[in-house]
């Protein structure tokens, strides 16, 4: 197979730590139209390292290169995870870039999201709303057998679609106001959709929400930029149904 | 003083570990609260373990490198999680799934610890589900079950292409629970460096925290590994980028015995190697083999045409193809175990029947299943003599709803339909059975110190059947270690809280600083990246890969000394600070690299060793001869029925083999066939 190789000029955010001045730097790669995108940063990485550059390899989150384990994001020419639908930045291959290109890349910018180095940014902040309901207060051991709840069918599969969720933040990235409501609506959505998770619903949506405020995510405007930019295509009707997961809780609620 | 002991509780198998579990040691509530366990690694293994430890109420520490316990790499397991739940009514019990396991692993595993897992698989189900897993469903909203390799049930439960994400996101969410509830305090970017090593028991750990690059010390009353396996010394394999040995390989060098390191699994179906600046390879999952089926063109005329494009893979009629997994094992056609399978289509390969254009690939092909599946639909749908046409797009919806997320996968990757075209594929590096020494309580050589999940040794023999991993780490994780930790820390509970200022702790904060700082002074010219490709590519996979002899083991003995050697003289890891305490992505993997360069020369010091072929470690010396079974993988159980449990002795030093014998009652010891 021919392996077809075409030159790229890339500006790349560098920032050496967090809250230090940052700028983009401007650098010129040859590559495989075959190489997923991580793998043309690693094809810049090297000339940098035997180049020995002045500003070190460029600082990139990324782990499976599976598209599975949420670690890569990027935004390429103002587009988290890059031009392609439903794709994360590792699965992106050069095949749809053309000869001659240049390409923006820069790390998600929110303020819940700090910039840590380059484009490296610190998610913490979805752990912390996950730490704050985002699950079924079961110990282990002594649950029941698993079909003595039977869940239907169509109702498994929503939540399905929901818990597809991979924590990537490109959702925040995506949104005007950088805001956290895909990424919060898809884990209430995902429990409260399933039987085992309704028993303790109000309380979750209630407490995940105040956690996502608290940590300084911005409001929804109903754009819906998230949904479109989501390498897993998690649907905004997550979040419909979390506002009326959450406005039942507030309406009932005795506190 | 170290422990060697399997620690096997006495009575018949099926009634050890019930009369284990209520007849051990426990640890009074009371007491928990002043025992800190230090858990390393978020996995299914680890997460599940930290919270489980968490809720019965000691005080834990976890830790992970990645920014968030959620990314560990057992998020990529596609398949699905065995469990002898016996759902489907086809005759799946626990004795079933234990002979299964042991007969898979070539008999090379420790039979009352597959029993205990086997036990414990149906808990796992029960747990997971009343997380909020969502597993795939039946209309009548019962738990949805399929086939994986090497068995003849079907007792594989799953979360469409995306179980192990399903599964470790149940884990996560409850380890974030505990970290919510004060029980567990979560270290997010630090990674192991060091065990510590206190009064002959493992009491701490140090780790560098990755965004100050400063080393910090952490005190515990024992420690818990569950740091994954080590498949990516060979530079090529299905693990993720960071996942390294670094953990489990400082437990070694610390006194850890290391059991069978030459029992890697080769995977066969992932996506072929296209080109020298790939940076890893995509598995597809093994619950494709249900429905594709596996060939090469059956001449080499049409071979050549292939390669050169002048003929698609459609254009072949099916008499001009050879289905070999079919042809060769019609018991279990497609669904023979890994071992068998990958060692298939490395042979039709090397008789240059190979397709694409390296000719190291085979198909995979769905066409035969969209049509089943299409005149399947077409009937239920009551749709009267449909053309082909319609036949095969209901086919592929029906393929698209069990496998959408691979077929897409897989066109991301390679710019090819699997729809319309057969994927190629080919095998790679994937899981580890070798790993950490442990007894029957999961505890390693060290007194204190535990291994949980792949980075044990302990229950898949030479070989690892498909779903069997998640299985394993949650059994161990939720099921085994909760319990069995007990018997160590019940002789704790009048130990005071450990000090960090241990002089221990001191020294290990220094080996590891100096290691650092030399590691930073070198200056060489030579990327981390281009030392570790030549390691995995030209010396690994070369000479202890898919097939091993004494003569290329020796090789390679020799040319890994050489290449460590060359990479502490020329490494160029770029850096501003000396010392390290900076946030140094090319710092973390020169230190993982380095690692791989000893830990290599492990493997093929284990692989020269065993002069027999049983599971995933095929030496091409001991081969059947005739028979049946001609040209199979020959276990030699007269001489190597024994787990190879090495001690490390000194980087350049031969380590001391340790041997514990296995036996088998429960099980007759057979020739493996699948034919």
């Amino acid at each position: 197979m021919a392996h077809d190789e075409i030159n790229l000029t890339l500006n790349v955010w560098r920032q050496s730590a967090l809250n230090r001045k940052g700028g983009y730097k401007q650098y010129k790669v040859r590559v495989n139209t075959h190489m997923s995108f991580l793998e043309m940063l690693d094809v810049l990485n090297e000339q940098l390292i035997s180049s020995k550059d002045a500003d070190g390899p460029v600082a990139f989150e990324h782990d499976c290169r599976e598209g599975i384990c949420g670690a890569c994001s990027l935004v390429i020419n103002g587009r988290p995870h890059g031009p392609m639908q439903g794709t994360t930045t590792c699965q992106l291959h050069m095949r749809h870039f053309k000869e001659g290109e240049v390409i923006y890349i820069e790390p998600y910018r929110a303020k819940a999201f700090p910039v840590m180095k380059d484009l490296v940014v610190d998610r913490s902040s979805f752990d912390r709303i996950i730490q704050s309901g985002g699950y079924i207060s079961v110990n282990t051991g002594g649950t029941p057998d698993g079909n003595a709840i039977p869940v239907e069918k169509d109702q498994s599969e929503t939540a399905m679609d929901a818990a597809a969720c991979i924590g990537c933040g490109a959702c925040v990235a995506a949104c005007p106001n950088a805001a956290a409501m895909l990424f919060t609506s898809a884990k209430v959505s995902h429990l409260a959709l399933l039987p085992q998770g309704q028993v303790e619903s109000q309380t979750r949506v209630k407490r995940m929400v105040a956690q996502m405020d608290k940590e300084g995510f911005g409001l929804c405007s109903n754009v819906g930029a998230c949904e479109a930019e989501c390498p897993k295509e998690i649907s905004i009707d997550n979040i419909a149904r979390m506002n009326r997961n959450y406005f039942g809780a507030i309406l009932s609620s005795n506190d | 003083m170290k422990k060697f002991d399997a620690n096997i509780p006495e009575g018949p198998l099926a009634e050890k570990w019930t009369r284990y579990r209520g007849t051990m040691p426990l640890v009074a509530p009371n007491n928990k609260r002043n025992i800190e366990v230090i858990v390393v690694g978020t996995g299914l293994a680890g997460a599940s373990a930290a919270a489980t430890l968490g809720e019965l109420g000691y005080k834990v520490k976890a830790f992970c490198f990645h920014d968030s316990p959620r990314r560990a790499h057992s998020i990529a397991a596609q398949g699905g999680i065995n469990a002898a739940k016996n759902y489907q009514n086809d005759g799946d019990s626990v004795y079933r799934l234990f002979y299964d396991t042991v007969k898979g692993g070539d008999y090379r595993s420790r039979e009352a610890n597959v029993h205990r897992l086997a036990e414990v698989s149906t808990d796992i189900i029960d747990q997971c589900a009343a997380q909020g897993v969502p597993f795939a469903r039946e209309y009548g909203g019962t738990l949805a079950n399929r086939s994986f390799g090497g068995v003849q049930v079907s007792r594989t439960f799953y979360a469409r292409g995306q179980t192990g994400q399903q599964l470790l996101i149940g884990a996560y969410s409850a380890l974030s629970r505990q970290i919510s509830l004060g029980t567990v305090e979560m270290y997010n970017r630090h990674e192991m460096l060091d065990l510590v090593v206190a009064d002959g028991k493992a009491r701490g750990i140090i780790a560098r925290n990755l965004i100050s690059g400063k080393l910090e010390r952490f005190a515990a009353h024992s420690v818990v590994l569950a740091t994954g396996g080590y498949g990516n010394v060979y530079y090529l394999s299905t693990n993720a980028m960071a996942s390294n040995v670094t953990a489990s390989w400082t437990a070694h060098k610390r006194g850890a015995y290391f059991a069978n390191p030459c029992y890697c699994q080769i995977h066969p179906t992932c996506i072929p190697v296209s080109g020298d600046y790939q940076s890893k390879l995509t598995l597809m999952s093994e619950s494709l083999r249900n429905d594709g089926r596996v060939w090469v063109p059956k001449s080499m005329d049409d071979v050549k045409a292939i390669r050169t494009g002048a003929k698609k893979p459609k254009d072949l009629a099916e008499e001009d193809r050879d289905y070999y997994l079919e042809r060769i094992y019609p018991a279990f056609g497609n669904l023979v175990p890994r071992d068998v399978a990958s060692r298939a289509a490395k042979n039709v390969c090397d008789e240059d029947r190979g397709v694409g254009a390296t000719g190291l690939a085979v198909y995979l092909d769905f066409a035969a299943a969209i049509v089943r599946y299409g005149k399947s639909s077409a009937l239920s749908e009551g749709i009267a003599n449909p053309s082909m046409e319609e036949i095969k797009k209901l086919g592929r919806a029906v393929v698209e709803s069990k496998y959408g997320n691979l077929f897409e996968m897989y066109e991301k990757i390679t710019g090819e339909n699997p729809y319309y075209t057969p994927m190629r594929i080919y095998p790679a590096v994937h899981y580890t059975m070798g790993g950490l020494w442990v007894d029957y309580n999961l505890e390693t050589s060290v007194p204190g110190l535990f291994a949980a999940g792949e980075c044990n040794f302990s229950d898949h023999g030479a070989n690892r059947l498909g779903a069997s991993a998640l299985m394993q780490g949650l059994a161990d994780g939720y099921f085994v270690l909760p319990y069995t930790i007990g018997t160590f820390l019940s002789k704790e509970i009048r130990t005071p809280k450990i000090s960090t200022d241990l002089p221990e702790f001191a020294a290990a904060e220094k080996n590891v600083g100096d290691r650092i700082k030399q590691l930073l002074s070198i200056n060489g010219t030579r990327s981390v990246e281009s030392f570790h490709r030549e390691l995995g590519v030209k010396i690994m996979w070369e000479h202890c890969g898919m097939a091993r002899n004494a003569e290329g083991l020796t090789k390679a003995l020799g040319e890994i000394k050489k290449l460590r050697k060359k990479f502490w003289e020329e490494v160029y890891v770029p850096h501003t600070d000396k010392n390290g305490e900076e946030f140094n992505p090319e710092l973390e993997k020169a230190l993982r690299v380095a690692d791989f360069m000893e830990m290599g020369e492990l493997m093929i010091r284990d692989a020269l060793n065993r002069n027999e072929s049983c599971g995933g470690h095929f030496r091409e010396e001991s081969v059947e001869q005739d028979g049946e079974q001609k040209g199979e993988a020959k276990r030699n159980d007269k001489d190597y029925m024994y787990v190879a449990a090495w001690e490390f002795t000194g980087v350049d030093s031969e380590p001391i083999l340790n041997k514990e014998d296995l036996t088998f009652n429960d099980i007759e010891l057979k020739t493996r066939s699948y034919k």
